[in-house]
């Protein structure tokens, strides 16, 4: 990066994934949760991570983060925070980063605020653990923090209790507290899906806004292709615990080569729409992440689906475009991907239309 | 916003569900205030209508779908079904109307009981009615299963062998099983996934056409309400703000809140930055102690002296749409909400 403020510092990207797996052992087998994950990301740079309920996006970032429950969890590969390998250490070594190096806001500000402590302590206690300040001083800052949130009357705030707040404030104070120590990068896990549309676009805004102040990297985990449009640099599509998908924000909207991807677009009402125009639809489930089929894992599901699809699994593939790969062997938008889905259309979609009816019971 | 009146409502019989003056209001402790939940509603539907109610949390969305069907019943107001007037009935007599009005909640799995089977859940309501033997019982439950697309022979298991959206699939056959002529439908897709959300949202136009429903659609995602209604009642506080079909109304809002409303919505396109001035900024005032006059005055960009002083009424704009302000949008109009609270 060009900056004046980090060239001192370690000239790589911020943050390497590379080959990221995360599993959980149960009772019914292994759960691959996420399967081999990889992404960079810049400093100051946004990456929107997409995908259904069940795909790995919050397993991933709490496996990156490493606030996963030890029990049964198996972790690969290599997670590199400014060069050093952070997929080995303990929580207590990991403490070090937590706060001053990476933070985290949850989807729900209720749950994730002490309820029994007051704000100015909650937000305070992140800035003393780091910063060698005294009350009073950390009491100033955290006044200052809540300001720049927009939370009105800052000073009462700090000495109010959560539910003493509405749930957008509350956003914002969460927003505050992962603020506080200044970290470098902030995981921001489905951080507006709690809130009404008009407080998303506030609470958005302000996150826009206090990341370009602070030069912060940013991960954003969402299942609407519509918050993180305007927002990201870079979209990684998940499905089944893998990215299907993934490519600078305006070349993935522009030339969009997974069917998941596409489907997932389309399946959004959009406001331009006319009323009652039926929707497209996914048939079906995402797959048993215990025992998931042998080829493309979106296969079952896919309207491009071919035998070879059920076969082989589909490498990350890159596109002529820089940056953007994906795993398909019939991509929207080619030759082969035209023929493959007028090949389904030909079989009258009969593919497709059994899946609807056998979208029914997992066994 | 906020404003009052019945002139947007049709003559009196064309209608099946008529709402005139609706007022909800709950007590706070022994405090002898109270949260004006719903403030003189009036709005109606005809037979196989979609009327979608949209608004942020808190604006009595939810409340005024549930004084509809009498949980509870409304402070005062009528709500008037097929002429009988609901607010009227008591006990024995609200209970004959009830198998004609169901609803569909927004978390489908809390709202299944999870110790019976799907096939008994469904059940529940002709049995509860006596509709029929218990031959012609299992024979209408399998039908609204397989209409809502749930394999009948599925129909032993519990709902928590099914995911949310077959969940959600299970509460509309339930609602669907004593065939009402009215649904409410509150936040049904709003825990889904957005593949799921489709499928819902596709079959609930399918139970539509094929029952000749009419259903009050509560949502907080103007995009889904537009697909799904043929009008939409925008609600502020519990107030009236605009109604008019969607095409029109999302075209050319007519009150500065619904204007607030669609531009808050995150467009899945990267050429379209979002614009921090056009965001609504401020809080919602307090349902206890409401402004006076118009309720949205003190966001609103637009707001006058006017606006404190008097309620607005609501008013024909274009042909269908209907809104209560006292200076309205003028298409092609912007506004910047940013400045308006200071």
């Amino acid at each position: 990066m060009t900056d004046a403020r980090f060239a001192a510092e370690y000239e790589g990207p911020l943050l390497e994934v590379s080959d990221v797996k995360t599993y959980f052992e149960t009772d019914r087998g292994l759960v691959r949760s996420v399967d081999g994950v990889s992404f960079t990301l810049e400093r100051g740079k946004t990456i929107g991570i997409v995908g259904e309920s069940g795909c790995g996006k919050t397993v991933l970032s709490r496996s990156i983060m490493g606030l996963l429950p030890r029990r049964g969890l198996v972790r690969q590969g290599s997670i590199r925070f400014e060069g050093n390998e952070l997929i080995h250490l303990t929580p207590k070594e990991m403490r070090a980063y937590w706060g001053s190096q990476l933070a985290m806001i949850f989807q729900d500000p209720m749950t994730s605020l002490n309820p029994v402590m007051k704000i100015g302590k909650q937000i305070t206690e992140s800035i003393r653990e780091h910063l060698d300040v005294d009350k009073d001083f950390a009491y100033e800052l955290a006044e200052n923090l809540l300001r720049s949130v927009r939370i009105p009357e800052p000073a009462r705030r700090l000495r109010e209790y959560p539910h003493q707040l509405s749930g957008g404030m509350r956003q914002r104070v969460c927003i505050a507290v992962a603020l506080a120590a200044g970290p470098k990068l902030l995981f921001a896990d489905e951080p507006t899906t709690a809130l009404d549309v008009t407080v998303q676009a506030q609470v958005l805004d302000l996150m826009a806004q206090q990341q370009s102040e602070r030069f912060m990297a940013m991960v954003l985990i969402t299942h609407d292709l519509g918050v993180v449009a305007g927002r990201a640099d870079e979209i990684a599509v998940m499905y089944a615990g893998r990215i299907v998908e993934k490519a600078p924000t305006s070349v993935l909207f522009r030339d969009m080569k997974m069917p998941y991807t596409q489907a997932l677009l389309s399946s959004i009402p959009k406001l331009a729409d006319e009323s009652h125009v039926r929707l497209a639809t996914i048939p079906g489930r995402p797959p048993d992440l215990v025992n998931p089929p042998k080829g493309c894992k979106f296969a079952p599901r896919c309207a491009y689906v071919q035998d070879r699809c059920k076969e082989e699994e589909p490498p990350l593939t890159p596109s002529t475009s820089p940056g953007h790969e994906f795993r398909c062997w019939f991509p929207v938008g080619t030759p082969e991907g035209e023929a493959a889905l007028e090949r389904n259309k030909q079989k009258g979609l009969r593919a497709t239309e059994a899946l609807v009816a056998a979208d029914t019971v997992e066994t | 916003m906020a404003g009052s009146g019945t002139a947007h409502l049709r003559p009196d019989g064309e209608a099946m569900l008529r709402v005139e003056h609706l007022v909800v209001e709950f007590p706070v402790g022994r405090t002898g205030l109270k949260v004006n939940a719903v403030s003189d509603l009036s709005f109606d539907i005809v037979e196989g209508e979609t009327v979608g109610l949209v608004g942020e949390s808190g604006c009595g969305k939810s409340t005024t779908g549930r004084a509809v069907i009498q949980l509870p019943p409304p402070v005062s107001g009528s709500v008037k079904l097929d002429g009988v007037e609901l607010t009227d009935l008591h006990g024995e007599a609200l209970r004959q109307v009830r198998p004609r009005m169901q609803m569909i909640f927004q978390d489908p799995i809390s709202s299944l009981n999870p110790r019976r089977r799907v096939r008994d859940i469904v059940a529940e309501g002709l049995e509860i009615w006596e509709i029929g033997d218990e031959q012609s019982r299992a024979a209408k439950v399998e039908e609204v299963l397989e209409t809502v697309g749930i394999d009948p022979a599925n129909g032993g298991r519990r709902p928590h062998e099914f995911s949310g959206g077959q969940c959600q699939r299970i509460s509309i056959a339930r609602a669907l099983v004593t065939e009402p002529k009215l649904i409410i439908c509150d936040e049904p897709v709003s825990a889904l996934d957005v593949s799921v959300q489709a499928q819902i949202i596709n079959l609930l136009g399918d139970m539509r056409e094929k029952y000749g429903l009419a259903l009050v659609f509560i949502a907080h995602d103007l995009a889904v309400v537009k697909n799904v209604s043929d009008r939409v009642l925008v609600m502020y506080l519990g107030k009236f703000c605009e109604l008019g079909p969607p095409d029109v109304m999302y075209a050319n809002p007519a009150h500065p809140y619904t204007a607030a409303l669609l531009l808050a919505i995150p467009v899945p396109d990267p050429e379209i930055r979002p614009d921090s001035e056009q965001i609504l900024a401020g809080e919602l005032p307090s349902p206890m102690n409401p402004p006076s006059g118009c309720r949205f005055r003190t966001r609103c960009p637009k707001a006058q002296d006017i606006c404190a002083e008097q309620e607005p009424e609501v008013r024909e704009i274009r042909p269908q749409q209907w809104v209560a302000c006292h200076f309205p949008v003028e298409p092609g109009e912007t506004l910047d909400f940013a400045s308006a609270v200071t």
